[in-house]
């Protein structure tokens, strides 16, 4: 029952050194409540998201993973009548105050949605723009930046000839690693994946994930998926959500080969979605 | 020709044979012909048109030649007739409208699609409906009776003693405060054409899909940041499009102007000063010109003018939008 390391199905290319339960806390959820004009969409969650780790939530559609993520970074704000009670604590501040200034919060909390979203402009100035809303820098510090945040988005080598032509022209995969791009080169200290990979071929699909495997050294990585097996090669630790509430949060191995709940198991072996 | 109805498919198995008609239907080449009809008349009336102006202007062309579009002259008593003076304040007080009524309708238009509140904004954006709804003629009446005394009491005044005494751009606003002129008119204008712009802004910025909104600020913008960074970069072309929508509403404005432009068949550096356009010399000098007479012809031929520019503007526009999508 306890026998998790030995599953060959999970991490099997990935060290299993990796301890989740070891790392610190980067973000710490405490009684999260979440209304939509009343409507409430998230219940009660308590969780703790370990620090350089990647933390996978999944759940069936409507389940409020989305929502979730949303919240973390106060994009919530953004539309009248969402709202948002309890704490949701980084560096000992609860980032859900509406007094703690959302433009910050959302820079250190960086996000990539469904499908990409590259700015109307260059490849160049689609990165350059999240950095110096963010810092004064000099023209040469934030190409080294750029290169730097392409380098890790695994775009470096494909774009460098053209990174002042426009970011539209891009293939989907390439947009959405642009995306990636453009997230760290701010300098988060966690990102957000909102199903990164959805509107994605499977090459792309393997790209990314590569990429958040090399990212998880130095970001805390919070990634929404519907894709099971994505989250189990990815993940460190896995929440399951339904209908707006945690259902279970542990380790991603013992997430998908021996969950505690019955509904995880249902949902993680296709008997529901 | 084509009688197979779909029910027959279950009820008859021995159609399986039936074969397939062939050639078109005829309700598609009857309905065919018809929005082609619709499609070439359009083609016909803007032909005419522009055919009817031309002709009617000729007679002046043959009696000034290029002499029309370059003297300042209207004066029917010794039947001398020049187009400047009413293309220049056609132009400027076109510009004055656009310069002013763009700020606003951005203003305006970002204020209800991403600040609002959904009661102001329901609000808002109907006053804005109801403005257009305006008939050009009250504008008229209200900017003679009102806007024009309010004019000359305080806002020529104030300006001409801020902006008047500024080097270069002074000229523009200095001279006696008489409340109608140019500025009035275009200030008039602007309020005419503002709905209709900031209309086709609010259609813009809602076509901006909120994720590449959220993007932005998820990468720590702030909402005017999105604004300038996302939301105009991405209907720019539409923005510039409707600009220039714009500009031709306010070029062919004729009833408002008329009342407030002063009807002075002159040129003058200060924006005070009274002047013409080229839709309130018509209006003005229509019912006087006599059939024949070279005055009628003259003032076909600015209509024909105005035609010109206001396409030369639809053109431009064309052109802007063009090679902004390449860069």
């Amino acid at each position: 029952m306890n026998d998790i390391s030995t599953s060959g199905l999970i991490a099997a290319d990935r060290k299993v050194d990796v301890d989740a339960i070891d790392a610190g806390i980067k973000i710490l959820v405490e009684n999260l409540d979440f209304f939509y004009s009343g409507k409430q969409a998230l219940f009660d969650i308590n969780m703790a998201f370990p620090e350089k780790r990647v933390t996978a939530m999944i759940g069936p559609s409507g389940c409020g993973k989305s929502t979730f993520l949303r919240v973390i970074n106060r994009m919530f704000d953004l539309y009248p009548g969402q709202k948002a009670t309890g704490r949701v604590v980084m560096d000992n501040q609860n980032i859900v105050e509406p007094q703690v200034r959302a433009a910050v919060v959302r820079s250190r909390i960086g996000m990539v949605f469904q499908k990409p979203t590259p700015f109307p402009m260059s490849i160049h100035d689609n990165i350059a723009y999240g950095i110096k809303l963010n810092e004064r820098v000099s023209r040469a510090e934030i190409n080294e930046r750029i290169e730097w945040a392409l380098t890790k988005a695994a775009l470096w080598g494909e774009v460098k000839d053209r990174l002042h032509t426009s970011a539209i022209g891009l293939s989907g995969g390439q947009q959405q690693r642009l995306c990636i791009a453009r997230t760290i080169a701010v300098k988060p200290e966690v990102v957000l994946l909102d199903e990164p990979t959805s509107a994605l071929d499977p090459i792309s699909t393997a790209k990314i994930e590569e990429l958040i495997n090399e990212l998880r050294s130095e970001f805390t990585i919070i990634i929404v998926t519907h894709n099971m097996q994505q989250a189990a090669r990815v993940s460190d630790k896995a929440a399951f959500f339904l209908l707006g509430r945690l259902v279970e949060f542990d380790q991603t191995a013992r997430i998908f080969t021996n969950p505690r709940e019955k509904s995880t198991q249902d949902y993680i072996t296709g008997r529901f979605g | 020709m084509s009688d197979v109805a779909v029910g027959n498919l279950s009820s008859a198995p021995a159609s399986r044979h039936r074969g397939f008609a062939r050639g078109e239907q005829a309700s598609d080449i009857i309905f065919r012909g018809v929005l082609y009809a619709a499609g070439i008349l359009v083609l016909t009336l803007l032909g005419l048109i522009i055919i009817l102006l031309f002709q009617g202007g000729l007679p002046v062309l043959y009696a000034f030649g290029i002499d029309f579009f370059t003297s300042s002259a209207w004066n029917p008593v010794t039947e001398k007739y020049g187009a400047v003076v009413a293309v220049y304040g056609t132009i400027i007080t076109a510009v004055i409208a656009v310069v002013v009524a763009v700020p606003a309708a951005f203003g305006i238009s970002f204020f209800l699609t991403e600040v609002a509140p959904p009661v102001l904004r329901r609000s808002i954006g109907t006053a804005i409906q109801l403005l257009a709804a305006i008939p050009s003629i009250i504008f008229g009446m209200w900017g003679f009776f009102i806007v024009v005394p309010l004019m000359a009491a305080y806002v020529q005044p104030a300006l001409a003693s801020t902006l008047g005494v500024v080097p270069v751009i002074g000229t523009l606003f200095s001279g006696a405060p008489i409340g109608t002129g140019i500025l009035t008119a275009g200030l008039i204008m602007a309020l005419m054409i503002l709905p209709f712009i900031t209309a086709l802004f609010v259609e813009v910025l809602e076509s901006v899909p909120p994720m590449f909104k959220e993007a932005a600020y998820g990468v720590g913008a702030t909402t005017s940041e999105v604004f300038t960074a996302v939301s105009i970069p991405y209907g720019r072309t539409a923005i510039v499009g409707a600009v220039m929508l714009g500009l031709g509403r306010a070029l062919g404005e004729t009833m408002a102007v008329t009342f407030v432009i002063g009807n002075a068949n002159r040129i003058s550096a200060s924006l005070f000063s009274p002047g013409a356009s080229i839709a309130s010399t018509i209006a003005n000098e229509f019912p006087e010109a006599a059939p024949g007479s070279l005055k009628l012809f003259a003032l076909l031929e600015l209509g024909f003018l105005l035609f010109v520019l206001s396409f030369i503007v639809l053109a431009v526009a064309r052109v802007l939008v063009r090679s902004r999508l390449e860069t």
